[in-house]
C-alpha cells in the first residue's frame, strides 16, 4: 500500500512541484500517472522510490515512512521495491543474465538461488534464449524487459514504472503493457506514469492525472485525457 | 528479516569480498593510463623514502657509534690538591646532564699517549720523569647532545684548566644529521600528499566512469559500503604495486652497496646495518607506505563523491 498526505515538494531552485497530494494506492491496484508535461508527474514519482525527499507531508510505502527515511536505510527500502525507467538504465559491459543477476549480487543472496530465480524472471519476460547476449545486441522492447526483470527479480511487492514506453515503438510497447499485466496479476502494485493515450485508453486502470503539482483526477477505469 | 539483513551487512561474506576484488582488478586494466600514473607516482615516491630511510637508519647508526665515544676530558689545574680534587669531582658529578665521572692520573694518560702511538710513542717515555700531562676527569653525558652545554658549564668551575670534547665537529656532526633529516621528512611528507592526490584523481576517475553503474547500484539496493569497497580495494592494489619496485631497486642497491662499502669500511668507526634484518624492515615499511597510500587516496574521492 502506498499513501501520500499532504505532501509538498519545494525545489533549491524555487520550483514547487507538488502542492499539497493526497492519495491512496491499494495493494495490487494499476495505477496510471498522466498528465502534461512539468505538472508533476516525476516528482510524484521519484518521492515513492525516495529519488526525491518531499518537503513536507507523509508519505508510507510498503509500512514505511520514506519521507523521514535516513540514508543509511534507503538501500533496504528500494530492496522492497522494482523501478524501471524510460531508458532502461542497463550495463552495456553485462550480458542480459548479469544485468538482472546485478540486482541479486548487490544484495547478497545465494548464487544457486540467484542462477534460479534470474532464469525464472527471464522466462516470464520470454528472454530466457537471449540470457547471454550484451544489452546493445537486443531490440529496444527486448531492453525493456530485461530492466523489467531486473525490477521484479527481488519479487518486490510494489513496480514503479516511469514511462516505461517512451522509447518504444506501438507494438513493442503492447509486448510491455502485458507484462507488466502479468506482474499485476500475480499481486504485485504497479504505479505507472505514462503519455501513452491508446494504452491508457484501452487497457482500462485507475487513472490519477496531475496538474500543476496537485491531483486534477483520480478515477478508477478512467480516461487518459489529454489530446497527444 | 530486518534483523537477517543486518548481520548480511555486518559480517561481509568470503564471496561478495571476492566480487569486490574481481570488479577493483577489472578497473584497473580498464583504466590503463591513469592505473600506469598513480602507480609511477607511488613507484617514484617511495623510491625516494626508501633510499632516504636507508641512509638516514645508517647516518643515525654511525652518529650513535660516535655519540657512544663522546666524552669531555676535564684537565685538572696542576695546582689542585687533593681535596680540591675531590670537591671538582662532587660538583661535576652533581651536574643533572652529567652520567659518569671517572678519574685518570697524568701517569695513566702517559701511558694512552704512549700506546696509541704505537713505535713512535716509545720517544714520550722520556717524560715519565717529568710528566707535563695533567689530571683527567673523563666525563660522559646522560644524552651525548647535552655533551657541549655539559662542558662548558665545567669549564666555569675552579681548578680547571682545559675541557676538551671535540669541540666542533660533534655538533656539526649533530646538526648535520638534525638538517638533512628535516629536509627529508619535509620531501618525504610533499612526496606523499603527491602520490596520495594522483591515486585520488586515479579513483575519483574511475568512479565517473562507473557513475551509471553506481546509481543502477544504488536503484536496486546496494549499501554504500557495497559500493565502495571495490573502490578501496582498487586504492590498496595500486598502492602495493607502486611499492614492489622500489623495493626491489632498494633490495638490489642496498646488497651491492653493502657488499662493496662493508670490507673498505671495517676498521673505521663507520658501521653499515647489515642487509638482514635491515632491508626487510625498509620492505615492510615500503609496503606499508604505499598500502596507506593507495587507501587513503581512495577514501578522499570516495567520500567526496559517493554522498548519498
Amino acid at each position: 500500500m502506498i499513501e501520500m498526505q499532504e505532501v509538498y515538494k519545494k525545489y533549491p531552485n524555487g520550483v514547487s512541484a507538488i502542492n499539497g497530494i493526497d492519495v491512496r494506492i491499494n495493494q495490487g491496484e494499476f495505477v496510471y500517472v498522466v498528465g502534461p508535461s512539468g505538472a508533476g508527474k516525476s516528482t510524484f514519482i521519484k518521492m515513492m522510490y525516495r529519488e526525491e525527499v518531499p518537503t513536507s507531508g507523509t508519505i508510507t510505502l510498503n509500512g514505511v515512512n520514506v519521507a523521514k527515511l535516513k540514508n543509511t536505510k534507503v538501500p533496504q527500502f528500494r530492496r522492497q521495491l522494482g523501478v524501471v525507467f524510460q531508458d532502461f538504465k542497463l550495463l552495456p559491459t553485462l550480458t542480459v543474465y548479469e544485468n538482472v543477476a546485478f540486482a541479486l549480487e548487490v544484495i547478497e543472496a545465494q548464487p544457486k538461488y540467484i542462477k534460479k530465480r534470474v532464469m525464472e524472471v527471464l522466462d516470464l519476460v520470454n528472454l530466457k534464449h537471449k540470457a547471454r547476449m550484451l544489452p546493445t545486441e537486443l531490440s529496444g522492447g527486448e531492453q525493456q524487459r530485461v530492466s523489467i526483470a531486473r525490477s521484479i527479480v527481488n519479487s518486490p511487492k510494489v513496480v514503479i514504472a516511469d514511462e516505461p514506453t517512451g522509447n518504444l515503438d506501438p507494438d513493442t510497447s503492447w509486448e510491455i503493457m502485458k507484462i507488466f499485466e502479468e506482474i499485476n496479476n500475480r499481486g504485485t502494485t504497479v504505479v505507472m506514469a505514462t503519455h501513452n493515450k491508446e494504452i491508457v485508453n484501452t487497457i482500462k486502470h485507475r487513472v490519477i492525472a496531475i496538474e500543476g503539482g496537485k491531483i486534477a483526477r483520480d478515477e478508477q477505469r478512467g480516461e487518459y485525457g489529454y489530446e497527444n | 528479516m530486518p534483523v537477517m539483513n543486518k548481520e548480511v551487512n555486518t559480517v561481509m561474506k568470503i564471496r561478495t569480498l571476492g566480487r569486490h576484488a574481481r570488479e577493483s582488478l577489472k578497473s584497473i586494466s580498464r583504466n590503463g593510463w591513469m592505473t600506469f600514473a598513480s602507480v609511477s607516482a607511488v613507484t617514484i615516491t617511495l623510491i625516494l623514502v626508501g633510499v632516504f630511510v636507508v641512509i638516514m637508519m645508517n647516518l643515525n647508526r654511525v652518529a650513535e657509534t660516535i655519540e657512544e665515544d663522546v666524552q669531555i676530558r676535564v684537565h685538572i689545574d696542576v695546582a689542585a690538591t687533593e681535596q680540591d680534587q675531590t670537591a671538582l669531582k662532587d660538583s661535576i658529578q652533581n651536574m643533572p646532564e652529567v652520567g659518569s665521572v671517572k678519574f685518570s692520573s697524568k701517569e695513566e694518560e702517559l701511558n694512552n699517549l704512549v700506546k696509541s702511538m704505537g713505535e713512535e710513542g716509545k720517544a714520550f717515555k722520556l717524560f715519565e720523569q717529568d710528566n707535563p700531562l695533567n689530571d683527567v676527569f673523563i666525563v660522559k653525558t646522560k644524552k651525548p647532545t647535552d655533551t657541549m652545554d655539559a662542558a662548558k658549564k665545567i669549564e666555569k668551575l675552579n681548578f680547571v684548566s682545559k675541557v676538551n670534547y671535540g669541540e666542533g665537529k660533534v655538533e656539526k656532526l649533530f646538526k648535520f644529521i638534525k638538517a638533512s633529516r628535516n629536509v627529508g621528512i619535509v620531501l618525504i611528507v610533499g612526496l606523499f600528499f603527491t602520490a596520495i592526490f594522483l591515486i585520488s584523481n586515479t579513483i575519483k576517475i574511475t568512479i565517473i566512469a562507473r557513475r551509471r553503474e553506481i546509481k543502477i547500484m544504488r536503484l536496486v539496493g546496494a549499501t554504500n559500503g557495497f559500493i565502495r569497497w571495490p573502490f578501496l580495494l582498487e586504492g590498496l592494489w595500486l598502492g602495493i604495486l607502486g611499492a614492489v619496485l622500489p623495493i626491489i631497486l632498494i633490495s638490489i642497491a642496498y646488497y651491492r652497496a653493502y657488499d662493496y662499502l662493508g670490507p673498505k669500511l671495517q676498521g673505521t668507526f663507520i658501521r653499515v646495518l647489515p642487509f638482514d634484518p635491515f632491508m626487510y624492515q625498509v620492505s615492510g615499511i615500503l609496503l606499508l607506505m604505499g598500502a596507506l597510500i593507495g587507501i587513503w587516496g581512495s577514501v578522499m574521492s570516495v567520500r567526496k563523491f559517493l554522498k548519498v
